[in-house]
């Protein structure tokens, strides 16, 4: 018995309350975003809120079974884990079942289950079991390279399964890779392509063609003494301008029009006002009557359940993707700033653990956890408050969701267990 | 440092947010506002609006119901051809229309309703209700409308139509297709007639559809009927006399001195107030206002400023009496005009010299020149005297507005020493310069309902009460400000003798011809010289013809002045018409059928054609009097038979 309380209060209890409460805090929203007239039955599941009662429920158990593993087998098991997880995403193409355009569900009787949100943490058991390896080499390109068919495998499965939004999130590995040891340089270059692409996108091949070249001037003459040869200056000059051109050609030719619309009213590229009212006619209706419901609720917001715009369900997919205009709309600016910095702190707080753990394969683990979160509350959060173009992921914890509330709570609970295991590490 | 690149990203993404959610939430921002907020459908319940009855309970407006198919543009499904054939068909609109007006409705607001037909028929509206529903974002809004119960006072009644954005903007309580009052009695007791409209609330899906009432109907209200108001005016008096003004132009104002009700109130030419009554109020009206020769939407009882010419002179008398410069019996003698300087102001044959009260009823212009001088020179600087002058015409209710609830008004004027300041140069100018106010010329212009007023006030020897149009509110008291005298500056005891020469003037004076048997009538003719500018020369054109009257002379029952425009001398038409309403208020009929007959005879109507006609035209003593056909006639002593019964 003794044993037993030993082992529970290990377990670091300010990542479990934080996730109550968004657990908690999600499920009501979610009743607010789905109920129709008065809620008389809350475990109807013919309703959403009924049916995410459910999931809540079983995330409990699922919680247990989690922690009742040793530590040490989620280490021993990941390669397997993820191997089971990318079957499962190939899977997808023989047995998956067609939703909204992507085919990423699989049926089972009236339950759907989507393999790319389990698929998160199993890629990142793989990443932290590979960089913990100590044959492993941050520094080399070949250890590089390996680790990055670890998550481009599974991002491209999902991404021809037409699920763009949940691709975009294995770009959060870069800052473990980067934690974890890989040159300054990527850091520069991610920074330096990202800047390209917008000023390319949004200003023209030739302003950024001339940015290039001022920086490339200032850093050649800002050297007097270990100058690079101009070839060196000319090479980086010609490949961002060829970076740029391609972004252009992928913006215009890859793109499908409904992204291209996203982007183009994200960096304000149309001029043309009769086009542009077409664009946001199609492509920002959600977004509109997202960012009205969130302006909508004030200081403190209309009230639970009393949110006109939820009530008259006039944000689209609200309960799952638009899920923050509800505690916009209901809860107001004290709410939203409240669900905030719960998912602030609830990152930081892993990150603090990661940073303690004596196991690296936990601390790799942890700080993948951190930035897989921090990814998916960024672009969750930024889109729906019209910072950032329109990308389909759910908000971690509070969209409606089995998969992806599941998805989360393993991701979140392995580290949960490796956490508490770390004063057995040695 | 490898460690914070995470860290500050997130710290740094969270304040982002956290500055977002400030900028949407409340920055950005004005407070809530259910009206505002497209989740919620708002329902009017437009109450009825409050009748209006004259003074004697009769019924003069009424209200019918009215259906409007309202638009809210944002809503607006698409209709394929075939539906919108029928949609447009139903409406009587072309598709042409259909698009203009949509068009129209989504420049104002995409999703506030605005009106996309008013106004339909009862048989437009039973045929198009059973299809309403496969019109969507189109809806019935059932309003009430005027129902006039009468043909007369267009000028007192009013009209209501669609409100204006204007208006919207200021007040409110309006939205888009809501009736509001535009003149008379619906404008100026508009907030006690509409009543408070109620409202619903529900809630709506993004589908459009119902949901339910938004918050179980807590802000949801009942409509408040509007109260009906009783006014002042007697509608067989108005109906009489705009009999009497058929086919001239003028204006009429009957008060009753003691309580400052107006009893009539009558401008011609008028028009029937049913014009302005649903879908063709725009149209009519537009017609009535663009009408600039005519004028029917010229209130000329309220708002033609004109000389009052010698009725004026009834107050230079009461003033030398106050200023006691000039006694009863101080004679004047006077041939032909008053001279000053090498100046003379003429003046017509009587007997002279002339004391007040001959000077009163034979209208000697020399006596008052007389007068008005002495009351000037009084004071050492003539601007001095002047403004003293100013001062006791002005208690009398001229030279300002009246401040009452009628919907319109011009303020008349009465100059002051600043106003010769102006146009001479301080001490520039002597008394003589201004010598024409003595006769009601010069720098005075008056109202009608101004110059009634002035006779109420010396009727009531000293005092008047605004003259008003409210008599009775339902459930509700009218302003104390009607009910309180206001004294004029001069004492009680100065009135008897100016009376009594109006009284003379009945009797022995100018209106000698206009008596009534049985009634003591004071009055004063007066005549206003009218220029007007023909190819931009100033061309004379036949005189305006004004009459002040008030009775019985002792506690008068009616105070009335008429004008009427080119009708040549007072007692020519505005005495006749003064003498005959006087008659048929009191009496309740007419026993000087023989100035009814004129009166009702005679048009003026090419007298106002003169100056459009391009023909050489002679005025005043030259005019011919210009009798309507006997057809005419015979319908006009028709309509008068019809009054009592109405």
């Amino acid at each position: 018995m003794l044993r037993e309380n030993q082992r529970r209060f290990k377990f670091d209890w300010i990542i479990i309350i934080l996730f109550l409460v968004l657990v908690g805090f999600g499920y009501l929203n979610i009743l607010s975003a789905s109920h129709v007239g008065e809620v008389t039955n809350y475990f109807d599941t013919s309703q959403l809120y009924g049916k995410q009662l459910i999931f809540v429920g079983l995330t409990f158990i699922l919680i247990v079974f989690i922690l009742s593993f040793e530590a040490k087998f989620y280490e021993r098991f990941a390669s397997l884990i993820y191997l089971v997880a990318i079957l499962a995403l190939i899977g997808l193409f023989i047995f998956g079942k067609d939703v909204n355009g992507a085919r990423s569900w699989y049926g089972i009787g009236s339950m759907t289950i989507q393999p790319s949100e389990f698929a998160k943490f199993a890629t990142a058991l793989a990443v932290a079991k590979y960089i913990s390896d100590l044959q492993t080499n941050m520094k080399t390109l070949k250890d590089q390279l390996r680790l990055a068919a670890l998550i481009i495998l599974p991002a491209l499965l999902i991404l021809l399964q037409n699920d763009a939004g949940s691709t975009i999130v294995y770009l959060a590995f870069f800052f473990v890779f980067y934690r974890e040891g890989i040159q300054q340089i990527y850091l520069v270059i991610a920074l330096s392509l990202i800047i390209l692409a917008v000023l390319a996108l949004k200003f023209g091949i030739l302003i950024s063609a001339l940015v290039v070249l001022f920086i490339v001037f200032l850093s050649y003459f800002s050297r007097k003494k270990k100058r690079r040869s101009i070839l060196q200056y000319l090479a980086i000059l010609i490949v961002c301008i060829g970076f740029s051109y391609g972004v252009k050609l992928f913006y215009e030719h890859v793109l499908k029009p409904h992204q291209q619309n996203r982007i183009s009213l994200w960096l304000r590229l149309e001029k043309d006002p009769a086009k542009l009212e077409k664009m946001k006619k199609e492509e920002a209706y959600n977004l509109i009557q997202s960012e009205q419901a969130i302006s909508s609720g004030r200081w403190t917001g209309k009230g639970f359940l009393q949110g006109t715009r939820t009530t008259g369900k006039f944000v689209p997919e609200q309960e799952t993707d638009y899920i923050f205009s509800t505690v916009g709309e209901e809860w107001g600016f004290w709410g939203s700033t409240f669900v905030v910095l719960l998912f602030v702190t609830l990152i930081i707080r892993i990150l603090y653990l990661a940073e303690s753990q004596k196991s690296l394969f936990s601390r790799v683990y942890g700080y993948g956890v951190a930035s897989i979160l921090f990814i998916h509350f960024t672009i969750n959060t930024g889109m729906v408050m019209g910072l950032i173009p329109t990308v389909g992921i759910p908000l971690p914890f509070f969209s409606y969701g089995g998969s992806g509330l599941w998805g989360f709570t393993i991701l979140l609970f392995i580290f949960v267990k490796l956490d508490s295991n770390k004063i057995n590490e040695w | 440092m490898r460690k914070l690149l995470l860290l500050t990203t997130v710290i740094l993404v969270g304040l982002i947010f956290i500055a977002r959610l400030f900028y949407l939430q409340i920055y950005n921002n004005t407070a809530y506002d259910i009206f505002e907020d497209s989740a919620i459908r708002k329902v009017y319940n437009y109450p009825k609006r409050g009748y209006v009855y004259d003074r004697n309970g009769k019924l003069l407006v009424a209200n019918q119901p009215s259906y409007d198919v309202m638009v809210i543009p944002m809503e607006v499904e698409p209709l394929d051809s075939l539906a919108l054939n029928e949609f447009c068909y139903l409406l009587k609109i072309t598709r042409e229309d259909y698009a203009n007006k949509l068009r129209r409705a989504t420049n104002y607001s995409p999703r506030l309703p605005s009106p996309f037909v008013p106004q339909l028929s009862k048989t437009d509206y039973a045929v198009l209700q059973e299809k309403m529903r496969k019109y969507i974002g189109f809806y019935i809004q059932k309003r009430s409308l005027r129902s006039y119960q009468t043909t007369i006072g267009a000028n007192v009644l009013g009209d209501i139509g669609e409100v204006n954005r204007g208006i919207i903007a200021m007040q409110p309580y309006y939205t888009l297709g809501d009736l509001i009052g535009k003149q008379g009695v619906e404008k100026t007791y508009e907030n006690t007639l509409r009543g408070v409209k109620g409202i619903k609330f529900i809630q709506k899906d993004r589908f459009n559809k119902n949901i339910g009432p938004y918050k179980e109907g807590v802000y949801d209200t009942l409509p408040k009927p509007g109260k009906d108001i009783t006014i002042t005016i007697d509608s067989k008096l108005q109906a009489y006399g705009e009999l009497l003004m058929k086919n001239k132009r003028g204006g009429i104002v009957a008060i009753d001195p003691s309580s400052g009700e107006i009893l009539a109130m009558i401008t011609g030419p008028s028009y029937d107030p049913n014009l302005l009554v649903g879908r063709n109020r725009s149209k009519n009206f537009s017609a009535l206002f663009r009408d600039s020769i005519a004028n029917p939407t010229f209130d000329r009882g309220l708002q033609a400023m004109y000389p009052p010419g010698s009725p004026f002179k009834t107050l230079n008398a009461l003033i030398a009496l106050q200023e006691d410069v000039l006694s009863t019996e101080d004679r004047v003698s006077c041939s032909m005009g008053y001279r000053y300087g090498n100046r003379k102001m003429g003046c017509h044959a009587h007997s002279s010299p002339v004391n007040m009260n001959s000077g009163i009823y034979q209208s000697c212009n020399a006596y008052f020149a007389t007068a008005y001088r002495k009351i000037i020179d009084k004071y050492d600087s003539p601007a001095e005297g002047m403004d003293n002058w100013s001062q006791h015409i002005k208690s009398f209710g001229l030279g300002n507005y009246l401040n009452n609830d009628l919907a319109v008004g011009q303020p008349g004027k009465i100059p002051t020493a600043d106003t010769y300041n102006r146009a001479y140069g301080e001490n520039k100018w002597y008394t003589t310069f201004t010598i024409s106010n003595s006769i009601g010329q010069g720098e005075v212009l008056a109202t009608p309902i101004q110059l009634a007023n002035m006779a109420a006030a010396i009727g009531n020897r000293g005092y008047y009460y605004t003259p008003h149009i409210i008599k009775d509110i339902e459930e509700d008291t009218i302003p104390s400000s009607y009910k309180t005298p206001i004294y004029t500056t001069i004492d009680k005891r100065h009135f008897e003798p100016v009376v009594q020469g109006m009284y003379d003037v009945y009797n022995k004076g100018t209106a000698q011809s206009l008596q009534i048997n049985g009634i003591e009538i004071c009055g004063k003719t007066g005549t206003a010289e009218n220029f007007a500018i023909i190819d931009s020369t100033k061309t004379q054109l036949t005189d305006h013809s004004i009459f002040v009257a008030f009775a019985p002379k002792d506690n008068p029952k009616i105070a009335i002045a008429v004008f009427v425009e080119n009708g040549y001398f007072g007692s020519r038409f505005a005495g006749k018409m003064a003498s005959l309403m006087i008659e048929y208020y009191l009496k309740g009929e007419i026993t000087r059928t023989d100035m009814e007959n004129f009166v009702l005879r005679y048009s003026l109507e090419h007298e106002y054609k003169k100056p459009y006609s391009g023909e050489p035209f002679g005025i005043n003593r030259q005019t011919i009097l210009d009798p309507i056909d006997e057809a005419e006639f015979q319908n006009l002593l028709k309509l008068k038979a019809e009054i009592p019964k109405s």
